[in-house]
């Protein structure tokens, strides 16, 4: 299992490079993560998705990008700007929630 | 009389109900199937229409050939289901009581999703091949289109056959080279996924396919709405896509009844157990296919993999026990790669595609994460299986779960 290094913690990875152990999840790691891919602060509008993120995660639902477009406060545009290129993906990392699943 | 009544007579219902009818006690049991179309499709066979490779004949064949003398069949639209009054309401009020239901009624297109869409540029520039129509009229155009643009799109997640678009951009990428005019299409293959392939050892075995072939690739695109006056798509971020051809996978919903019926998700989905295949709210409707809302493809070969699971639960819960086999998200598939070849994939919710040989071990004759010419005639041999084996509910020799055998992990 591979680690690195956030904030001076050494921080568990899974096999997609994203964090392995939930127990090491706090909003400080969220906004270290945040600035390592280049998200820079976390606004409010940021955190709506990533608390609806880890809802719907903890309650075992499939995340979708209509979801989380329709059901989180942000819509599918906002979402876009909040995390370019790969919302859904972002969001998870930053999250500290599984990569969203796709079958191929 | 106890009453199975069976919505769907698609793949996964025409499956069951010839796997059932033999089994359920005829003293005792009255079976129902109700579709509102006649003719049965082998959709994977849409795929091929669009380059002239399968006729109408090859993919139509009506559906009452394929379902068992003693079945009742209901040919209607479906207006709702009332789950707690254990009843079927169909298109002018008729009733149908039920014990237990069986939902089938796959996934379909919704157009309407993605603006502009249905505009001036339908079937004229803009073109699906996951209805008949929309194969059939891709076909006429690509007899005389001269090249250009062609931007193959998938517009949100999930679909039926995730792989069919890769597919279907693989064969154009062959089409066009056999006509001598490859060079005058570019073509763009545009996702909402972060690339063409998003497992580990599948992107490590195939992930230079798309440029070995020449073709674009754009990912993390989400369509917002098509411009039809400057033939282009635009992005929920503002990218903006040129295009002389679009062919385009639009969203994948259930059937609109399930809405009506207060049963399904955001994507009228129904909520399902992903292991007894049982409706997470009530316990005497069983879902298959397309029309669940599991976490695995949607695909015909997860349906056959169903078949045996959903036969031992339904039959357990007739019996008044618990539901005790479960499904593992089995799924395989063939990928046509164009030029006569194709590659296989084999997987479930815990496994993704691993390489190895499928379904013997060093002998396969299938190759799994491999183009080989083996692969494609796995392929083309299908519909006959699909037409004589599959649909009436007989056993193909591969196990229902996935195995380990002949993988390497």
């Amino acid at each position: 299992m591979a680690a690195k290094e956030i904030n001076g913690k050494s921080i568990e990875l899974d096999g997609d490079g994203y964090l392995a152990d939930p127990s090491q999840w706090d909003e400080e790691l969220a906004k270290a993560l945040a600035q390592e891919i280049a998200i820079g602060e976390l606004t409010d509008d940021h955190w709506k998705v990533i608390t609806y993120v880890r809802k719907e995660h903890e309650a075992g639902t499939a995340l979708t990008m209509r979801k989380v477009a329709k059901q989180s406060g942000v819509d599918m545009k906002g979402f876009y700007q909040l995390f370019p290129d790969g919302p859904l993906k972002k969001a998870s990392y930053i999250a500290g929630i599984p990569k969203p699943k796709s079958c191929v | 009389m106890k009453r199975l009544v069976i919505l769907g007579a698609g793949t996964a219902g025409t499956m069951m109900v010839n796997k059932l009818f033999p089994v359920l006690d005829r003293d005792q049991w009255e079976i129902t199937i109700v579709d509102q179309h006649e003719q049965h499709y082998y959709q994977p066979g849409f795929l091929f229409v669009p380059f002239d490779i399968y006729s109408r004949k090859d993919v139509v064949k009506p559906k009452r050939d394929f379902l068992p003398k003693g079945v009742a069949v209901v040919m209607s639209k479906i207006d709702r289901v009332e789950p707690d009054r254990n009843r079927v309401i169909l298109e002018h009020n008729n009733v149908l009581a039920y014990d237990y239901l069986l939902i089938a009624t796959g996934a379909k297109l919704t157009f309407e999703e993605t603006e502009g869409l249905t505009g001036e540029l339908w079937r004229k520039k803009i073109f699906d091949f996951y209805t008949i129509e929309g194969a059939f009229a891709l076909c006429e155009f690509l007899k005389h289109w001269e090249g250009g643009k062609l931007v193959v799109n998938i517009a949100e997640m999930p679909i039926k056959c995730p792989v069919a678009p890769l597919e279907f951009i693989f064969l154009a990428d062959w089409f066009f080279t056999e006509r001598g005019i490859r060079e005058k299409v570019d073509l763009h293959y545009v996702t909402p996924l972060p690339g063409a392939f998003t497992k580990p050892r599948a992107t490590e075995m195939l992930g230079d396919m798309l440029d070995r072939k020449n073709i674009r690739l754009t990912a993390d695109y989400s369509i917002s709405s098509i411009d039809n006056e400057k033939q282009k798509i635009v992005s929920y971020d503002e990218k903006e896509i040129d295009f002389d051809l679009l062919v385009t996978v639009p969203t994948n919903v259930g059937d609109p009844y399930i809405e009506r019926s207060g049963m399904g998700d955001d994507l009228n989905f129904v909520p399902t157990d992903k292991h007894t295949l049982r409706a997470k709210e009530h316990e005497n409707i069983f879902v298959m296919g397309d029309a669940a809302d599991l976490p695995s493809s949607k695909a015909g070969s997860v349906a056959h993999f169903q078949s045996d699971i959903l036969m031992e639960n339904l039959l357990d819960a007739i019996e008044g026990k618990e539901p005790g086999a479960q499904f593992d998200g089995h799924a395989n598939c063939f990928i046509e790669s164009g030029f006569g070849k194709g590659i296989l994939i084999d997987f479930n919710y815990e496994t993704e595609p691993l390489p190895g040989k499928y379904p013997l071990p060093g002998i396969g004759p299938f190759s799994l994460l491999q183009e080989t010419r083996w692969n494609h005639y796995g392929k083309m041999m299908f519909r006959w299986a699909y037409w004589n084996v599959l649909l009436k509910g007989l056993a193909l020799p591969v196990p229902s779960q996935m195995s380990m055998v002949g993988k390497k992990a």
